[in-house]
């Protein structure tokens, strides 16, 4: 019988980051959120900014990001985190502030606070989540929804002469001077994890070097709210979501 | 140092908050108010105490950047006139829900809607009664004067961190935009982050430094039962306030048989009238509330023991009244008079409709 | 001749069963339990412990911080 790998620390190659608390998130099976906060919390630990980091929540199914994460946080009013960030930057200037936000958070009823807060050149990062469907109360459209996307009110799909098109955040604030990395990453494969923690990192870098707003758009799933399973919503994204949202850097300088 | 100058009420904000050591000041541009933020800009006061002065996208904007910096234990402030006010109630039922001190000031104008620039003080049901969703208060402070809008400056700031909530200044556009000698005090420096967390350490947002447990500033909890507690705790909050913070002034009421109650610009005009009235023989005073929540409710029932008449004036279509009806009760008169629309009234005015409201209806 | 073989604890009453880590592994070593954990989620495990050489896909996309990997040169 071939020996067994040893339970201990200097074999270990990864686990649970000591910022994940261990509560349970309440995270649909599947949800892209878990694995994103993972990352936020590998690069504030990796970059040694637990003491000085101050994370802004939303209004979503990421509002409770504070009880995942371990650091200090501020939850914000609908669509307000970019504004509350920019308080919060402003008292702190050299501290670490950065928001976690949906897309009905971001691109629907905050997308004033979000696109001024990019024009100022706020020094600070967004996370911004973009699942293209309300998740928190059940699966309604967003701005982001794709063409022809059933959800639970445009339950005959996004028709473009009733509700618009697809909104692309990311490309309209690249164009804005204060900004000055905007990428799309996803998580839905290993590979894809691995490079959206390098933009996270450099966006967390960005903004403690003062180079002005970072905004890191994930193209994530819900499983739930586009009722598939995990692993047919991760195809789903690949077929579906990136034809609209193509992954990679919009603008680094 | 101490020194006297003479300054308009919307200019003095700005050198209140200075002078008080505040840390941030957000706020957008609208009439009669926007002296505030021109004085501040033009103060630079960030090369001096390191004070930020930011000009915000919106209210919704403006109040929330206070909700931020209010997290991180610092003082901080906004101002705005009705209709600005009316956008920031999301913020301040959040800064409420969180338990976070600031300070509004509202420079109140004619409504409903856009309304007009002109002064008014038909905010009140907002300010004392219906500030934003769920149940809350804000403590309200309603200055007559420049002095009073320089003073309340601080006192608000002391109000809003005793008791972690947000205190909204009711002025109003008479007294924004009128001058007046003022007395400023020597100025206070800033909080520093030693003494921030030293004090507020234990909640406010400064990053988990030391290695205490991190910090969260929220106004969410899904638990009805928790969440019972935490309004049950809020409003023993408020009780104490209502104990504790009631402020008024009492303007020759010892031997009044008739009474005046006014707040603000509304109270200038009534001490003129006092004086009519007196020289015409008749026993007038006034009760001027200075905090409008809490409300001086007990005086006022106690004043109703002796008086034959009350007459509220205000620059509304009545809203006080209906506080100094529930304090007095039915047994005597309690009348309104008031101008609407940025009007407002002359002391003759108030006087005849003293006279004709309570006085020779009582006579 | 030396070779790297991994192993992975689920922490099984965090896991919910989402099959991420199972369609990710490159070697085919997860599936999910017939068995459920206290909130009724088929946990993942190892199906196929052989096969593991330890490269923290799994763990890696695990949305719940539920997968620890750890890997060894055996001799």
């Amino acid at each position: 019988m071939a020996a067994e790998v040893e339970i201990k620390e200097e074999n270990l190659v990864y686990g649970k980051n000591r910022l994940i608390k261990d509560n349970i998130m309440h995270y649909c099976p599947g949800c892209s959120h878990g694995t994103i906060h993972k990352l936020v919390a590998e690069v504030i630990d990796e970059m040694g900014l637990e003491g000085e980091c101050i994370g802004v929540s939303p209004v979503g199914c990421s509002v409770f990001a504070y009880n995942y994460i371990d650091i200090d946080w501020a939850e914000a009013a609908h669509g307000r985190a970019c504004a509350v960030a920019t308080g919060i930057k402003r008292m702190y200037p050299n501290k670490m502030v950065f928001t976690y936000q949906g897309d009905g958070d971001l691109a629907a009823i905050g997308t004033g606070e979000t696109i001024h807060a990019c024009n100022r050149g706020e020094n600070i990062v967004v996370i911004y989540v973009n699942n293209a469907i309300y998740g928190m109360t059940g699966g309604q459209m967003s701005p982001t929804t794709l063409v022809g996307m059933k959800t639970a009110t445009t339950p005959y799909g996004r028709d473009p002469r009733l509700h618009g098109y697809p909104y692309k955040v990311a490309d309209m604030v690249a164009h804005l001077e204060g900004v000055c990395y905007v990428t799309r990453q996803s998580v839905h494969t290993p590979a894809n994890v691995r490079k959206a923690k390098k933009a996270l990192r450099k966006a967390f870098e960005n903004a403690m070097a003062g180079k002005g707003l970072s905004l890191v758009e994930f193209v994530a799933t819900c499983n739930s709210g586009w009722k598939l399973s995990p692993v047919a919503a991760n195809q789903w994204l690949e077929e579906n979501m990136f034809p609209s949202y193509p992954l990679g850097d919009i603008k680094d300088i | 140092m101490k020194e006297v100058r003479l300054m308009k009420g919307n200019e003095v904000i700005a050198e209140a908050a200075v002078r008080a050591g505040c840390d941030g000041y957000f706020g957008y541009p609208i009439t009669p108010q926007t002296e505030v933020i021109e004085t501040l800009m033009e103060m630079k006061p960030w090369e001096t105490t390191g004070m930020v002065v930011l000009q915000a996208e919106s209210e919704i904007a403006s109040i929330n950047m206070v909700y931020g910096a209010a997290s991180c234990g610092k003082r901080v402030m906004t101002s705005s006139s009705s209709p600005g006010i009316s956008l920031m109630s999301e913020g301040l039922s959040y800064l409420a829900g969180a338990e976070l001190p600031c300070l509004v000031l509202n420079v109140q104008r004619g409504g409903p809607g856009l309304g007009t620039i002109q002064p008014s003080q038909s905010d009140y049901f907002l300010a004392t009664k219906a500030g934003g969703h769920g149940d809350f208060r804000m403590i309200v402070l309603a200055p007559n004067s420049v002095q009073e809008m320089y003073d309340f400056v601080s006192l608000g700031f002391e109000l809003a961190f005793k008791y972690r909530n947000p205190v909204m200044m009711l002025s109003d556009g008479v007294i924004g935009q009128m001058m007046e000698k003022v007395m400023l005090s020597a100025p206070v420096p800033r909080m520093t982050d030693e003494y921030i967390k030293e004090h507020y350490g234990d909640w406010a947002l400064t990053g988990k430094f030391g290695g205490r447990a991190g910090n969260i500033v929220t106004s969410l909890e899904l638990d009805p039962a928790i969440q019972e507690q935490v309004n049950e705790k809020l409003q023993a909050k408020y009780q104490k306030i209502t104990e504790q913070e009631v402020r008024y002034e009492e303007i020759l009421c010892d031997d009044a048989e008739y009474f005046m109650v006014a707040f603000g610009s509304a109270a200038r005009i009534c001490s003129k009238v006092i004086e009519m009235a007196r020289a015409d023989g008749y026993k007038v005073g006034l009760i001027r509330p200075v905090t409008l929540y809490p409300y001086p409710s007990k005086v006022i029932a106690q004043r109703a023991q002796q008086a034959k008449g009350f007459l509220t004036v205000e620059l509304n279509a009545g809203q006080m009244v209906e506080d100094v009806r529930l304090c007095v009760g039915n047994h005597i008169p309690v009348e309104y008079y008031g101008r609407m629309g940025g009007m407002v009234p002359t002391p003759g005015e108030v006087y005849e409709a003293l006279k004709d409201k309570i006085i020779n209806k009582l006579k | 001749m030396a070779k790297i073989k991994g192993t992975v604890i689920v922490d099984k009453e965090r896991c919910k069963g989402c099959e991420v880590c199972v369609v990710s592994c490159p070697c085919q070593v997860l599936k999910l339990s017939s068995e459920v954990n206290g909130k009724g989620y088929h946990f993942s495990y190892m199906e196929n412990p052989e096969a593991c050489t330890g490269c923290a896909s799994c763990a890696i996309i695990c949305p719940d911080s539920c997968i620890t990997v750890y890997r060894q040169k055996m001799a």
